[in-house]
């Protein structure tokens, strides 16, 4: 592709520009500085403001006030223990899915066809709608009320997609001729699975299980009414747990006088991301052959 | 190949775990049915035809008419998308054909973050930055256009990319014809690569209106939420997403019912839209 694209640019020197080439050279050039822009604001703002007066206590002591006060340590703890749940419950299933999908898919398999199309408008699905889903199934019908356990299975619904689709590419990527040695060498297709594809594979799970994270982390609408909104130190699954996410928004919304310390939250979780947007290119240049869009 | 009970176990296994991946959706579909006929039988018609949008418990008590809320979601998505699109098609051009490499590859790492970026943190430079400068312009700030906009940065990145993929694959020959016919840069792009992406631009368009149509809480934190139909970009709206955020907490009964119509409604029509990006994608290729 790099190549493709020299040739291209060198082949284009060429012609005489004309109106048409201005304006689309200007276009390009307009919209993707005004892009660039908006969420160089963006992200200016939320260091400028988070950074101001910000303390390492902020990451450990309790919240005091609302959330005016104090700072945001048992909101880590639940977000973590949200995320843990969330892996847990994806992780295992998204494997075992993508392993089909990716290496016992005979073209025209209706099973597989069908799995897959359920993944795409599952991976379509409205964040708020898996919190209604959540709500009622997790919370109401399978009695576990609003915990951070209904909190990490709605998220695990959620990511279920994501996961399985990068899995996916990662299995596709191992060499088809390992496979053939494999059988050749008489392996079971189980022992082939665990002790050369498995391992293979390993950058495309990696990467798979990093955007499960990044998407999980920033999600709040599926939590607000699965997690809940306690701010005190969970002690259990069981117990309700507020996520950083759904801090943020409650300080910017319900909280007068919560602005600043939404901002630190804020600021706390973008740097989360930032870290883990660049593991995962990081990892998917170094780990794999195939470019995975993070979509 | 040699099959052992081992390999059989393993295959049982991961039509087990697939089969439940592929069950959510209709779990969720299922749920969401379940859920909304209470209020479609008490309401039914009352969606379209009630006074206003005041819920009760009780059908009988309040009154139900969603079409403000349809409108708000109608209008944040067609703002967004009008900005987002061409914005968009814009950004993956500018990397396909103006950018210098090293820029293309700068800017494509630049929507990949915007892209990962929480949508809370997006509502939140919405409410403290971009709704105060709306509100020298114009009261009260929360409205519309604040919504619009956000929104517009928000699914920006689906539509860019997917044009930008599309775009790439484009094959080489078909642009050095272009280029054998005397064809100037900017002719072969509009005249030749983007007609041949068109696929994957539309795929892309049509995935971003989804993303538009279900976003909450950027929303919900900068439209202001009031129930009422947009007559000016400046006015405060209240999105179907929104509403469910913000009533969810304690409606009860029919009411509750009803924001499940609500999300059933949403899931309906994103599906139809998910369908027809991937009829789009698969009905054509490079044409």
């Amino acid at each position: 592709m790099l190549e493709g694209q020299v040739t291209i640019a060198s082949i284009h020197e060429r012609p005489r520009a004309g109106l048409l080439d201005f304006l689309t050279a200007l276009g390009g050039w307009t919209a993707s500085l005004t892009v660039a822009g908006a969420i160089g604001w963006i992200l200016f703002d939320v260091f400028a403001q988070g950074l101001s007066n910000l303390d390492w206590r902020f990451l450990i002591e309790p919240v005091q006030r609302s959330g005016r006060a104090g700072g945001i340590g048992p909101l880590i703890v639940s977000t973590g223990l949200i995320l843990l749940v969330c892996l847990a419950a994806s992780v295992p299933i998204g494997l075992l899915s993508a392993i089909l999908l990716a290496e016992f898919s005979a073209q025209g398999n209706r099973f597989v066809a069908w799995v897959r199309r359920a993944l795409d408008v599952l991976a379509g699905v409205p964040s708020i709608v898996f919190g209604l889903f959540g709500n009622a199934l997790f919370c109401i019908y399978l009695g576990m009320g609003f915990s951070i356990l209904s909190g990490g299975l709605t998220l695990a619904c959620m990511v279920l997609p994501l996961f399985i689709r990068s899995a996916e590419e990662g299995f596709r990527s191992v060499p088809g001729e390992y496979r053939l040695a494999g059988f050749a060498l008489g392996m079971s297709r189980a022992r082939l699975l665990f002790r050369i594809q498995l391992p293979e594979a390993a950058p495309g799970l990696a990467v798979g299980l990093i955007l499960s994270v990044g998407r999980a982390l920033a999600e709040t609408a599926a939590l607000i009414f699965t997690s809940g909104y306690v701010t005190r130190m969970p002690s259990s699954l069981a117990d309700s747990g507020r996520s950083l996410s759904v801090h943020i928004y409650d300080l910017a919304m319900n909280v007068p006088g919560g602005g600043p310390n939404a901002y630190k939250t804020a600021l706390v979780l973008v740097v989360l991301l930032v870290f883990i947007n660049f593991v995962t290119t990081w990892i998917a240049k170094h780990g794999l052959h195939k470019r995975i869009l993070s979509l | 190949m040699n099959t052992t009970w081992k390999d059989r176990l393993l295959l049982s296994a991961l039509r087990l775990s697939a089969a439940i991946s592929g069950v959510i959706i209709v779990l969720i579909a299922g749920l969401l049915v379940y859920e909304s006929l209470p209020a479609l039988r008490a309401v039914g018609l009352g969606f379209l035809t009630d006074s206003s949008w005041h819920p009760a418990a009780q059908a009988e008590e309040g009154a139900f008419n969603l079409l403000p809320m349809v409108a708000g979601t109608l209008a944040l998505t067609l703002g967004a998308m009008l900005l987002a699109g061409p914005l968009g098609l814009l950004s993956a051009i500018f990397c396909q054909t103006y950018a210098p490499l090293w820029l293309a590859g700068l800017y494509r790492r630049v929507i990949e973050l915007m892209a990962g970026v929480p949508s809370v943190v997006y509502g939140l430079w919405g409410l403290m930055v971009l709704a105060p400068i709306i509100l020298k312009w114009q009261a009260p700030g929360v409205s519309l256009l604040a919504g619009i906009l956000i929104l517009a940065l928000m699914v920006l990145p689906t539509m860019a990319l997917l044009s930008d993929a599309a775009l790439a694959k484009v094959p080489l020959e078909y642009k050095r014809g272009a280029m054998a016919l005397g064809m100037s840069r900017a002719r072969t792009l509009w005249c030749v690569s983007v007609p041949a992406a068109r696929s994957g631009i539309i795929t892309g368009f049509i995935l971003a209106t989804g993303r538009a149509l279900g976003e909450t809480m950027a929303v919900l934190m900068v439209t202001g939420n009031v129930v009422q139909y947009p007559s000016s970009l400046f006015d405060p709206i209240r999105a179907l997403t929104s509403n469910i955020a913000l009533e969810m907490a304690y409606a009860m009964n029919d009411h509750r019912s009803a924001l499940f119509v609500s999300g059933l409604m949403l899931t309906l029509v994103v599906s139809i839209l998910i369908g027809l990006a991937e009829f789009i994608t698969k009905g054509r290729t490079h044409a």
